[in-house]
């Protein structure tokens, strides 16, 4: 289990420092500062020293350190980690040094609450909102029946929910949004094409609400079992701990109490007849020595009442180029030197248009001529009311005994942001 | 809630003197507080920047006498992390603790037993263990799942202190409590305790084990994978047994919590072991792919998680992710560990089928810009020429393509591969050579060395002017790596077998041998010298025959892990021995191992290759080792240098009755293995790194004994 926690800066100075168990000392973060972040080569982010260990997880210049000496859960350990991530956000919104430093009271505080001596505990945000707080508490006039609501929802069936929440207007939001990832390799054929989608929920529901939830999915288990047509193949889905497992596994039916407000309510992989929002056509000539020539063409695969917002490309130029001539129809084109790309931005595109990009690289002489890798062209976009994988959300339900009327909303997005790559 | 915190300001070096001061001005005046509030904060982060605050102990006690929660709190922090060191002034504090131990209000009372217990000093533990007997029993669940950790305390404190006072037995006690999160808490303790040397050992029946199955499904994440775990204690006595726990516990793969998954995978795979339905197992394995493919949406760092059980789990059993090598496939900008990682996933999953696919990949990945990345997507390429016979002419096409690019260490990695695709097929490609002569003067590294000149001493016959580059090759014989002076011996005496007829051969062997038997050190190389001396004076066509023997055929049946090493090892998915591919107890000290049961329902051939739990563990107490200090930075994933002679090596191939995978791969491994061996001698796996074919030479280690001192010092 996890022996100690630590937050450094990037300077490798301690921010956070909790010991959770008598096997380690404070000066173990120095080991990690000398082995980690010092080092400049760093190729995992577990590394182990006779029989310690240390998992690291980085966000933004800050890293997230747990120490362990036994033969620690791995995925259990970067899984707390996340955790510790996400709660901070929603705490105090970012998570980097200055807010870190701000708030290191309350981090000590939430940490001593969700780790016991190495084991994580409860960590709902929702529940350690009510009684870790920013607020000052005087310890004798916290009723004890309001402690123990505390205590019972901590510790309960529904850890994730508080039994008195009460709105005026029942409303439940849904957004579908779904990152499309794509490798094609430069004769255009696709390599691999397939879909992560999150499911997110906001839940403003008074009382204890019952909900039921209905996709066009047909959860493949056999690819020889053929779905209905209209049925999207999902490869796979994972639930929020509030949906009842055992529902879906035998009757298909995802059945929960939601947490109150924002949460993620599953997440699932899609991989056949994924649609591609936008294909791209490059093609890019050495010529001699000296330059190298693009003809690029962006086509739209939706329909034209939809269209593609921040469609962002960034093509990548040799090591040694000098300047980027860029023609374009569309947007703006840009060389950015320090990463031997040229970014092209187009703030809008509907279904249906064309966009195009011409441009010549002209590049230095250099005597030791290297051969250049051409990584690929990557791609960002966002393309509202769209699904690559099909997903509709067929039906919401809310139960509550008290009956009331709940508005609900779904929204649908579809996105690449880093993994939408075009060989050429 | 208010706004976000403001308390950076507090984060500069203080002195204990103003601290003091500003803690007693306090005492008079101070309205809500706000003063002490202040000067603890302060004191907190100095304590977090390493200062040590210790000195002000009796000040900061004084503090508790305050009602605010907030400033509670950071007094119990503070006593956390010098309580241990102020024994003789603890017991200023004992009777605010046994306070809190009964106050009404269950977060306080179970905040006081959980500071308690961080301070594992006999006071403190005596009113502890008073309190504990009562908690364990508290109407409130959150203060119980908080005792039942606190056993947990106890027990690393004082084991004896423990098993007298019957706190494991209250601990047994709790499995079957109401709450599910106390159950949870009390499994986790109760199998750290059984996981101890001298802990009781902790063993589940059939109904405790479908009590715990139940509370599963109200436990928290983090309690699900406790008692997931826990259940790795049950052993099945009938298949049917096994089976129903196996189906009741599938549906946590759906889980979102990628430990969860992994823990229930884990589950899964030991009960297996267990199962006799082939119709179960295989929807099982059916059931877990989606899974572990979708754990490579998560963050990188699980996804490596995942990627390095992937690894193991597809070996034991294929069926689990058969036909998905395309997500595997690696993404640009995915972190170096992940890329590698994914890239043995890819050739262990490469098969007839999809290797046109697999192939065009490793070419893609063979010109981007990390050595180590590029080197192992070259060295892929060769193993999937070995490894799938049709593929065969397109790699060595594929590998002539990257030896034109000149790209030194690309052509050396290449020419290591095509060594060994000369000895797969015989007699297919060996028209290649010349191509591979022209690069001669781009080996620097030993083991590329060495293996070019395997090939030109195994084809001298077919190369018109091999005395001329072997007269080349010898310049420096001196000064070259033993590895690379092993090779050049030997293959000089297959060219005089060749050719005894050439003065300029037999001047060049007789310089070689001469140098190797009076000039050079290394007993290997001395030996070598003087046996093939007296073969070729004794009997010159004998010699003929044994160096040149015909050699057994290479195989990649060793990429296979031994299947009982296996089944012990996926007993541990999910966990640091499955990063490492390592049993826990040969690395990390103190760690207990685990090896399958016996019952009637192990099935056949679990029995037969099962592999008994070693006994011997790594000494406990300090090692002392004359051991370099820091460790090379990320030594811990490089692939090893350039090996020093690994004696044998190029005997193997020439015909000794040595089997042929070692030769392929203890050149790399070697080094490895020696650490493996040093590392902990009860390793009854040391030899196992080789049935990675090589692979795990690149894979990640845990640096082992030598460093042992460097932990010993912070110890």
């Amino acid at each position: 289990m996890i022996s100690a926690f630590f937050i450094f800066n990037q300077k490798g100075e301690v921010l956070i420092s909790r010991l959770y168990r008598p096997d380690v000392r404070r000066s173990i973060s120095d080991v990690f500062r000398i082995q980690v972040i010092s080092s400049s080569d760093v190729r995992s982010p577990i590394i182990t020293l006779g029989s310690t260990s240390f998992f690291h997880v980085r966000i933004n210049n800050l890293y997230l350190v747990a120490v362990t000496k036994n033969n620690a859960n791995a995925a259990l350990v970067f899984e707390f980690c996340y955790r510790v991530i996400s709660i901070c956000k929603s705490y105090f919104g970012k998570v980097d040094e200055e807010s870190v430093k701000n708030n290191f009271v309350l981090i000590y505080e939430l940490i001593d609450e969700i780790n016991d001596f190495g084991y994580p505990q409860n960590s709902e945000i929702d529940t350690l909102k009510t009684y870790i707080t920013t607020e000052s508490i005087v310890s004798s006039q916290i009723a004890a029946e309001e402690s123990s609501k505390i205590t019972t929802q901590a510790t309960g069936a529904t850890s994730w929910r508080r039994g008195d929440v009460k709105y005026k207007k029942n409303e439940a939001f849904v957004d579908v949004v779904e990152t499309v990832n794509l490798s094609m390799s430069a004769k255009g054929t696709v390599l691999r094409a397939d879909v992560d989608g999150h499911i997110q929920m906001r839940a403003y529901l008074s009382g204890t609400p019952e909900c039921k939830f209905g996709l066009n999915d047909k959860l493949v288990i056999d690819k020889s079992e053929r779905g209905a047509i209209d049925a999207v193949e999902l490869d796979d889905c994972r639930f929020h701990q509030c949906v009842r497992l055992n529902e879906f596994d035998s009757t298909r039916t995802i059945s929960f109490v939601p947490p109150d407000g924002e949460f993620e309510l599953m997440t699932y992989r899609a991989t056949t007849n994924v649609k591609l929002p936008l294909r791209v056509i490059a093609t890019v000539n050495e010529i001699g020595t000296t330059q190298v020539s693009y003809v690029l063409v962006v086509k739209t695969n939706f329909g034209n009442k939809l269209s593609a917002t921040n469609v962002v490309l960034r093509i990548p130029t040799p090591l040694n180029t000098t300047s980027v001539d860029c023609k374009v129809q569309n947007g703006k084109a840009k060389y950015v030197p320090e990463e031997n790309v040229v970014v092209w931005k187009v703030p809008r595109v509907q279904g249906g248009q064309e966009l195009s990009f011409t441009a010549t690289a002209h590049l230095t002489s250099t005597t030791h001529r290297q051969v250049w890798a051409r990584p690929p062209i990557d791609v960002d976009f966002q393309v509202l009311m769209f699904t690559s994988s099909g997903l509709i959300v067929r039906f919401l339900k809310v139960f509550e005994k008290s009956n009331y009327h709940s508005i609900k909303w779904v929204r649908y997005l579809t996105k690449a942001s880093g993994s939408y790559q075009i060989r050429f | 809630m208010s706004g976000p915190g403001q308390d950076a300001k507090f984060f500069t070096r203080g002195k204990i003197q103003e601290f003091r001061a500003e803690l007693q001005a306090a005492e008079t005046k101070d309205k809500k507080f706000v003063k002490r509030k202040t000067v603890l904060k302060k004191i907190v982060a100095n304590i977090t920047m390493g200062n040590d605050m210790s000195p002000l102990f009796t000040d900061v006690v004084q503090c508790l006498g305050t009602p605010l929660l907030e400033i509670k709190k950071m007094v119990y922090l503070f006593l956390v992390y010098y309580g241990r060191a102020k024994a003789d002034q603890i017991h200023l504090v004992i009777p605010s603790f046994l306070q809190d131990c009964n106050d009404r209000n269950p977060l306080i009372r179970a905040l006081a037993i959980r500071t308690m217990s961080y301070i594992p000093i006999p006071v403190v533990i005596d009113s502890l263990t008073e309190q504990l007997r009562h908690h364990l029993k508290d109407r409130d669940p959150y203060v119980r799942k908080t005792a039942a950790i606190c056993v947990a305390k106890l027990y690393v404190a004082d084991p004896r202190k423990a098993e007298r006072g019957g706190f494991v037995e209250m601990l047994r006690d709790l499995m079957v409590d109401s709450n599910a999160t106390v159950v949870a808490n009390a499994v986790a303790a109760l199998s750290e305790i059984g996981d101890r040397q001298d802990g009781v050992i902790f063993k589940l029946n059939l109904t405790v084990a479908n009590k715990l199955i139940t509370a599963l499904g109200e436990s928290s994440e983090w309690g699900q994978i406790y008692i997931l775990d826990s259940l790795m204690r049950y052993v099945p006595e009938t298949n049917a047994d096994a089976e129903l726990m196996g189906e009741r516990v599938v549906q946590q793969l759906q889980h979102a919590n990628s430990a969860v998954v992994l823990t229930t995978i884990k589950l899964l795979l030991y009960l297996m072991n267990y199962m006799e339905s082939r119709k179960l197992i295989d929807y099982i394995c059916k059931k877990m792919g989606p899974p572990l493919v979708t754990l490579l949406s998560s963050g990188p760092e699980v996804q490596y998680v995942a990627l390095r059980n992937i690894l193991l789990i597809i070996q034991r059993r294929p069926a689990v992710l058969k036909n998905d090598v395309k997500v595997f496939f690696c993404k640009y900008n995915d972190p170096i560990y992940v890329k590698l990682a994914k890239l043995e996933i890819m050739y262990r999953l490469a098969s007839e089928d999809n290797v046109k696919e697999v192939l065009a990949e490793l070419e893609e990945y063979a010109s981007e810009v990390d050595i180590d990345f590029v080197r192992k997507a070259v060295r892929s390429i060769g193993r999937l020429a070995i490894k799938v016979e049709g593929t065969a002419d397109a790699c060595i096409s594929s590998l002539l393509g990257l030896i034109e690019t000149k790209v030194t260490y690309v052509v050396q990695e290449a020419i290591i591969v095509i060594k060994d695709i000369f000895r797969r097929y015989p007699g297919k490609y060996e028209g290649i050579i010349p191509t591979l002569c022209e690069n001669l003067d781009a080996l620097d590294e030993p083991e590329a060395k060495a293996s070019m000149v395997w090939i030109i001493g195994q084809f001298a016959d077919r190369i018109d002017n091999a005395d001329e580059l072997m007269d080349d090759l010898t310049y420096n014989f001196l000064e070259e790596p033993a590895e690379v002076q092993l090779a050049l011996v030997t293959a000089a005496v297959k060219l005089f077998i060749y050719k005894s007829t050439s003065e300029s051969v037999k001047t060049l062997v007789h310089k070689i041998l001469k140098w190797t038997t009076e000039d050079i050190d290394n007993p290997d190389l001395r030996d070598r010298g003087f046996m093939y001396w007296r073969l070729l004076a004794v009997n010159p066509a004998v010699a003929g025959e044994i160096v040149l023997a015909e050699k057994p055929a290479i195989t990649t049946d060793s990429d296979r892990m031994d299947r009982g090493a296996l089944d012990q090892l996926l007993l541990h998915t999910g966990t640091l021995g499955s990063i490492y591919h390592k049993n826990p107890e040969t690395f990390i000290r103190g760690a207990a191992g685990k090896a399958l049961v016996d019952t009637p329902a192990l099935n056949g051939h679990s029995r037969q290759v099962l592999v008994p739990l070693q006994r011997e563990r790594p000494p406990t107490g300090p090692v002392v080792v004359a051991g370099p200090g820091p460790i090379e930075p990320g030594a811990a994933s490089k692939p090893p240098p350039p090996l020093p002679a690994e004696s044998g090596n190029l005997l193997d191939g020439d015909g000794e009755e040595e089997s042929v995978h070692e030769d392929d791969e203890t050149e790399e491994d070697s080094g490895l293995q020696k650490g493996a061996v040093a590392a902990g001698a009860a390793d009854p796996y040391a030899s196992l790194d080789n049935a990675f074919g090589g692979y795990i030479a690149d894979g990640p280690q845990p640096l082992g004994s030598a460093h042992r001192e460097d932990e010993d010092l912070l110890f």
